[in-house]
């Protein structure tokens, strides 16, 4: 059938014509948009064992989690800088980070820093996470912990 | 002895959910009046038996009785009694008891406002509205009992994360909880309508309060948990694109779409299909929401190999609702006639665009918020998707939607004049645009986005304003009366949208403009921030009801003016012992300056680790969403919907 703009069947068809034009119009931009921003935005999370075990490329963001070794954490004279040794049982990484700690930060205790990797020196962390739920042992970190066979079952935790 | 009544009455409440969900429901699909009578009754019950059963959880937590499991796990003698009460809902069993609880009350509010519906489609309504509150009770009672005893019991409970014990996080689960439960009516009666096979304006006046009554809550439940993250939490932010976050914009996004697409239903009688699949999208997304967040599975998908029964109900439960919802849309579409026809340019398509943006927007928050766990199913690598991608992706797709809100209620509906459109709004949008380019031009050439997202706020706060200012002619005469006889409706959306614009322009200064400064300080020590001059007084020890804290003063002065003195806390609560940061806020109407004291430095007892953090115009944001949850309000008074019912108009 001819297009017809005339007709009421006709008008309905260019109608969806236009939704449907626009919605492409959107959604290729969306789509465009998510892989663009997806590129950078994503971390990988890598315990100790898994940064060594990977080789992965200097400069790639990355969250690396553990328990912070007891006794390694040092306080830089100046006061902000802070140094510390983070484990999973099996390997260690050492860790340099200015700013300022989260409440929760303890030495024993699970730890999530993001930082970009670097093979030569500590891994210099640019943000030490703290998530505001109530599990004390970040998810990620407690994995890593069972699978290595650290992690103790204390206490079941509890999830809100 | 009350426990176990508690627990009964929870049974009690399951058992009339199912009555009323499939008695009254046969009797309307076969039209026997006797039987659709059980509806309204079977509704008034299940809400009563379902207050027992929730006053007899928080009777357990006020009287501390440890011998209930969950008590135990979640509260503390010591604990103030406003945080014994916050703790009924601060834990998986009690907040889904609280979900059952308030799905019951809308169920009774349908049932009681909805008496002159159609009684077949009120009928069907609370059917659906039953049937999903029987999923709610069976999974409590089949997997996650609040009422469990435990033996021998404890003589103290564990007490609750410390974070959570604040007056903002008290509040923000019921408004949030009501938002997402207030969905499940627009819900019920889109499906009610799949069923009969109807759409029609008056079912859209039917759907549309509900649906502003739940945006309301959700608007002002997101809020106060963003409000309490950015005092609570101790970084200044209010945002962090944290899965528990996404999960309840989510269904604001859906409902913000719904609450604009069910006036095309009413004004126009068309659209009808996408706005039935849009209620059945929201509440999927509050459903989607409360069971992700509470079963932990966006931090990892293992979590819910700590207890596969309740995962496996979920799965199930979701995707019966969703599932099934979908379905019988897929079904029965073709049923609901489409309706007026519309030109490109026209009321009608703006509103399409915002729906297709929003939409859009909620797909892509969805997106990144699933990412991590298809990504850990498929390649077992554990990722996270970090704040830029977010930023990026939902920011751009905001700019059309803030240009076009800013068009959208001056254009004409079915179809409007181009040339005349853009001759009306060609003057307040040079002025934005000029407005725009001295903002990025004064801020030194910055980042370039700042001047565009506070370019956006003015836009659309000026549009709004030009059009409300045009509707009422204000310079003719007669302009207050006119003013006075808007439908309040109109009046809400003004509202709404000026508010949006408020927040917008809050939240560019908030974002990039935000200065920061950490040092250690000494006594007598002073920084600048943000034009203010604290000087840091000292610190002395204080002892709360459950913790002891260290309070350091700062006096803060102004060109040598002496403003106030702010107090921030480093409290270590006694159960679980754990420290927690208090920050002071000495808020203005230009922006907030924050201070935060951390430990002390090992030196001494008179150095300590301080934050401070200068946020402009972060009180904007605040009063942004205030605004638009009056504007919500001031709608939701229109005398459309009550009038919409027969005999509430009679009256």
């Amino acid at each position: 059938m001819a297009f017809d703009g005339n007709t009421r069947a006709g008008k309905r068809k260019k109608k969806r014509l236009y939704l449907v034009l626009t919605t492409m119009t959107i959604l290729v931009l969306a789509v465009g948009l998510v892989l663009t921003a997806l590129e950078d935005s994503i971390s990988l999370f890598l315990d100790p064992s898994e940064l060594k075990e990977r080789n992965i490329a200097d400069g790639q963001h990355i969250r690396l989690g553990g328990l912070v070794v007891e006794d390694s954490f040092v306080k830089d004279s100046d006061g902000l800088t802070y140094y510390f040794d983070v484990t999973d049982g099996a390997e260690t990484v050492s860790v340099t980070y200015k700013g300022s700690l989260p409440d929760l930060f303890r030495e024993g205790q699970g730890v999530v820093l993001e930082g970009k990797t670097n093979s030569k020196g500590p891994f210099n962390a640019s943000e030490v996470l703290a998530k505001h739920d109530e599990n004390y042992m970040p998810k990620e970190v407690m994995d890593s912990l069972k699978k290595r066979g650290v992690y103790r079952d204390a206490n079941e935790e509890e999830s809100i | 002895m009350i426990v176990e009544i508690g627990h009964y009455t929870l049974i009690l409440a399951c058992c009339l959910s199912f009555i009323q969900g499939t008695i009254p429901l046969y009797g309307a699909l076969n039209n026997k009046g006797r039987l659709m009578a059980v509806s309204a009754p079977a509704a008034y019950g299940q809400l009563f038996f379902a207050i027992l059963s929730f006053a007899a959880l928080m009777y357990a937590f006020v009287v501390s009785d440890f011998s209930v499991a969950n008590v135990a796990r979640n509260s503390h003698t010591l604990k103030p009694m406003l945080y014994k009460i916050s703790a009924v809902w601060g834990n998986h069993e009690g907040s889904i008891l609280f979900w059952a609880l308030i799905l019951s009350i809308y169920g009774a509010m349908v049932a009681y406002f909805g008496r002159n519906l159609p009684k077949t489609l009120h009928v069907k309504v609370l059917a659906i509205q039953a049937l999903v509150g029987l999923g709610f009770y069976l999974f409590l009672l089949l997997t996650s009992n609040p009422f469990e005893r435990v033996y021998p019991f404890p003589m103290e409970g564990n007490g609750l994360n410390p974070l959570l014990q604040d007056p903002g996080l008290a509040f923000h689960p019921p408004l949030l909880y009501m938002g997402y439960v207030g969905l499940s009516v627009t819900f019920s009666f889109a499906v009610g309508a799949l069923i009969e096979g109807r759409v029609d304006a008056a079912w859209a006046r039917w759907v549309r309060p509900w649906t502003l009554l739940a945006w309301c809550f959700l608007t002002a439940g997101i809020t106060l948990g963003s409000w309490w993250a950015y005092y609570e939490l101790g970084w200044g932010g209010w945002w962090f694109w944290d899965p528990v976050e996404n999960a309840s914009l989510m269904p604001w996004l859906a409902a913000t779409a719904l609450l604009h697409s069910a006036i095309v239903v009413e004004k126009r009688d068309t659209l009808k299909s996408w706005t039935v699949l849009l209620a059945i999208i929201a509440f999927s997304f509050s459903l989607l929401g409360t069971f992700i967040v509470r079963s932990g599975v966006l931090t990892s998908v293992h979590a819910f190999a700590t207890d596969p029964e309740r995962g496996v109900f979920i799965l199930m439960f979701l995707f019966l609702v969703i599932g099934g919802s979908l379905l019988l849309f897929a079904l029965r579409a073709d049923k609901l006639q489409p309706g007026g026809l519309f030109a490109p340019i026209s009321r009608e398509s703006m509103l399409v665009i915002n729906n297709l943006l929003l939409s859009v927007a909620a797909v892509v928050v969805l997106f990144g918020t699933l990412y991590p766990l298809l990504r850990d199913a498929f390649t077992g690598d554990k990722i996270t998707v970090g704040p830029p991608f977010f930023n990026i992706a939902f920011g751009f797709l905001m700019i059309p939607l803030l240009l076009v809100m800013g068009v959208g209620p001056s254009v004409n509906w079915k179809r409007a004049d181009l040339k005349g459109l853009a001759s009306r709004l060609s003057f307040v949008f040079l002025t934005s645009l000029a407005a725009t380019i001295c903002f990025f031009i004064i801020s030194g050439g910055g980042d370039i986005m700042a001047a565009v997202w506070l370019g956006l706020g003015l836009w659309l706060a000026l549009s709004t304003l030009f059009e409300w200012a045009e509707r009422i002619k204000i310079f003719k005469s007669g302009a207050i009366k006119r003013m006075s006889r808007q439908p309040r409706a109109s009046l809400g959306m003004s509202f709404g949208h000026l508010g949006l614009a408020v927040a917008v322009i809050g939240m560019a200064g908030s974002s990039f403009w935000s200065t920061e400064y950490q040092n250690v300080m000494a006594y007598g020590d002073k920084a600048k921030i943000g034009g203010y001059e604290l000087e840091f007084i000292d610190t002395d020890g204080v002892t709360g009801p459950n913790y002891t804290a260290v309070k350091a003063s700062f006096d803060v002065s102004k060109e040598g003016i002496f403003i106030d003195t702010l107090e921030p806390e480093a409290r270590v609560y006694l159960t679980p012992p754990m420290p927690t940061t208090e920050a002071a806020i000495l808020s203005t109407f230009s922006g907030d300056l924050f201070v935060v004291i951390g430990e002390a430095n090992s030196e001494g007892y008179d150095r300590w680790a301080v934050r401070l953090y200068y946020k402009p115009l972060q009180i904007w944001i605040w009063s942004g969403v205030i605004i638009m949850v009056i504007g919500g309000l001031i709608s939701l008074s229109d005398r459309r919907f009550r009038t919409g019912a027969p005999k509430g108009g009679k009256k």
